[in-house]
């Protein structure tokens, strides 16, 4: 099962690779990981989606980060409320006569062209995980020729 | 007044308290090395290999509590640490490494000796730094004695380039650090030590588990008082040998793969484990589906992150050992004796003696059991890894905390001479044992020109059977008899230790183990005894890996 976890850490070098090697060392996948600073430039923030197949590994996940020098605090979003979105930018098939098409989809779903040119256009959407989900069964039959995402970002309400 | 870098660190070292720093120069490690050639802040005990030096600073904090000190210079100096920093991460024991490093214009560079030594030692140490700018410096050595020493202990790394050990500064030193990322705990949990003891009451067949916790917080007095309180049995793991008096009538010796099979027993019938700086290792747990079945467990550790790691726990409290337990005596003044408990232990005990059948060659747990009786118990024992180790943990009669001095997590051969040395430097005034075998003392064997240069009076018996014994035993026991590359030659140690200028001893004959034993304590040297024992004596008993840890091989009279 997927968990998001967040944690405030020390903004120095090499903070990210005690973070990243404390999963690798212990056989933790790392879903996705997204990082950057916070209002105060000496602690970062990172979201972490993590695959946790019990409460077991997800609880030594928990209690390995807090171990580390440089982490500050770190949030398990499992029972809390949160909100969550993903960055993504796809790249598409595209023809003029798409547009219309294109612009349909986007009245229902997140998203919306912000550059085409004659035979592609790149796609912005920010979501969470299942409108993102479904916008990309949709564009999926436009053809997507590159996908880019940022990974999850989350924070508890 | 301004001070170098180099100049910088030795003086932090010594207001830290260091009393001896172990290493090896190099190029990148120069100036540091040109600043202690007048300085007498400390001792500098000059190994001939760097992993000496490690597992020097290693048997060093092992016997005194304090922090091991150890000096190398970059690349090749810094990567010869890597197997002593694990070891010491593995056990728990406060270390701080420093190695030099290129300068920091060169770092990335793949410069001559350079190697990324933080990178390469970070998931073998709490916490390591590269001081990037010599105004760090001093708060980062006291950021790292602080962080090796506290809370649960382990080795720090500090890499120093050569430009920052050259570099000038104000010297000041800096306040106690305080890290708003590293609060350790250290009383318990005033809710869970009420449960705790409630539950402790209301068992009927409580078993007390101690590791290497109870030895670090120095918890031994509380320990003991607490057992007899509760007129429970104590078991303990390798790391936890000293923290009891093994000689007690409580005691139940070690417990696990060549523990006591009564204490393999007694844990599996018990109805409440309190578990206390112990963190249920697969070497004593054996197969953990099976693993004590009726028991509930109270875990007392420093460290969350050992607690619920492997056996499911009932009542967790985070804390110091010596402190949780004070706290738990509060609430329970005396626990009437369970007879029936007792007496079934009692059985157990008499039902499965640790035993060895006689031969006419020397046997190693004669050996162990000679050097137990000419020191009263009152020796520092330290150990290779393998069979020696064993024979060491299971014969001779600990009676005091930080005496047994061995590899427990790492299992690391060639940890014991040099660890030995380190031993010695830290408690000058007691006998210091190395029970080495053949293979383990041929690791590291170098640091007999560390001993006899420096003075450093150790003793090593050499249990001498020819082979790489303990692989040679799974051989015979697990792979039909087929000997792979166990069956090792070895120098004359007799010679080789009169080479070096130490003295050496041969003991083929059972009548003059003793003799020959008295005679190397006598000696005011360093000390090889070759003890030629029988070649395929095996460790028992001996809980096969991963069965359960009542299905016990040999040891039976």
């Amino acid at each position: 099962m997927r968990h998001t976890i967040s944690v405030l850490v020390e903004n120095k070098f090499g903070v990210l690779a005690r973070v990243a090697g404390l999963f690798s060392a212990r056989g933790y996948n790392i879903a996705s990981l997204a990082v950057s600073e916070t209002l105060d430039p000496e602690v970062s923030y990172m979201t972490i989606v993590v695959e946790a197949k019990d409460e077991k590994v997800l609880e030594q996940i928990n209690k390995q980060l807090n171990k580390l020098i440089d982490v500050i605090t770190v949030t398990d979003f499992t029972k809390k409320e949160y909100i969550d979105r993903e960055l993504v930018l796809a790249k598409v098939n595209y023809s003029s006569k798409d547009k219309a098409k294109l612009e349909a989809i986007f009245r229902k779903f997140v998203g919306k062209i912000i550059y085409h040119k004659a035979d592609t256009a790149i796609i912005e959407a920010v979501g969470d995980q299942s409108q993102i989900k479904q916008l990309l069964e949709v564009l999926s039959g436009f053809g997507i020729q590159e996908l880019v995402r940022t990974g999850r970002l989350a924070i508890t309400n | 007044m301004n001070l170098t870098g180099s100049q910088i660190l030795l003086e932090c070292l010594k207001r830290e308290g260091v009393e001896v720093v172990f290493g090896y120069p190099g190029g990148q490690i120069l100036p540091t090395f040109d600043a202690l050639y007048d300085f007498d802040g400390f001792k500098f005990i000059l190994t001939r290999h760097e992993q000496g030096a490690a597992h020097a600073a290693d048997g060093y904090a092992r016997v005194t509590g304090k922090v091991g000190v150890c000096l190398a210079t970059s690349g090749p100096g810094a990567t010869n640490l890597v197997t002593g920093i694990a070891n010491a991460f593995m056990d728990s024991i406060p270390m701080v490494a420093i190695t030099g490093q290129v300068p920091t214009s060169l770092i990335g560079n793949d410069a001559f000796q350079e190697a990324d030594i933080t990178g390469i030692t970070r998931p073998i140490t709490k916490h390591n730094y590269l001081v990037k700018d010599i105004k760090d410096l001093a708060r980062i050595v006291r950021e790292a004695f602080y962080i090796a020493s506290s809370g649960r202990p382990g080795p720090v790394l500090i890499d120093l380039p050569k430009d920052v050990q050259v570099a000038q500064t104000e010297f000041i030193w800096p306040e106690e650090p305080k890290l708003r990322s590293y609060n350790p705990r250290y009383d318990g949990h005033p809710g869970q030590i009420k449960r705790a003891a409630k539950l402790i009451m209301e068992s009927k067949k409580p078993i007390i588990y101690v590791g290497g916790g109870i030895i670090t917080s120095g918890a031994s007095a509380e320990l003991l008082k607490l057992a007899e309180n509760i007129c429970a049995p104590v078991t303990w793991t390798l790391m936890g040998i000293g923290g009891f008096p093994s000689l007690h009538k409580q005691s139940l010796g070690m417990l696990g793969m060549h523990g006591t099979a009564y204490a393999n027993h007694s844990i599996m019938d018990a109805d409440l484990i309190i578990a206390i700086g112990a963190r249920f290792d697969d070497r004593v747990t054996g197969r953990l589906d099976m693993f004590a079945p009726g028991a509930k467990v109270i875990h007392i550790d420093i460290d969350p992150s050992s607690i619920s790691k492997n056996v499911k726990v009932h009542i967790p409290i985070v804390g110091d050992a010596k402190q949780v337990i004070a706290e738990l005596l509060e609430g329970i003044k005396h626990k009437p004796a369970i007879a029936d408990w007792l007496e079934h232990v009692e059985a157990l005990k008499k039902k499965y003696p640790m035993c060895y059948k006689n031969k006419d060659k020397i046997l190693p747990q004669y050996v162990i059991q000679q050097i137990d009786e000419l020191t009263s118990g009152e020796a520092i024992i330290c150990t290779e890894v393998g069979q020696n180790q064993m024979w060491a943990a299971q014969w001779y009669n600990y009676t005091k905390p930080r005496t047994f001095i061995s590899s427990g997590g790492l299992g690391t051969m060639g940890f014991g001479f040099p660890a030995a040395i380190g031993a010695k430097l830290g408690a000058p005034e007691k006998i210091v044992f190395n029970v080495a075998g053949d293979g383990s003392i041929q690791m590291n064997i170098q640091e007999l020109a560390t001993c006899v240069e420096n003075k450093i009076n150790v003793k090593v018996a050499i249990l001498n059977n020819g082979y790489l014994g303990m692989v040679r035993q799974w051989q015979e026991l697990f792979y039909k008899r087929r000997y792979s590359y166990t069956p090792i030659t070895s120098p004359d140690f007799v010679k080789l230790a009169e080479s070096y200028g130490a003295v050496g001893i041969r003991v083929t004959k059972k009548e003059d183990v003793k003799s020959a034993l008295q005679r190397a304590i006598d000696t005011e040297n360093t000390v090889f005894i070759d003890f030629l024992i029988e070649e395929e004596e095996n460790v028992f008993p001996m809980v096969p890996a991963g069965e359960a840890i009542n299905n016990i091989l040999g040891g039976l009279a």
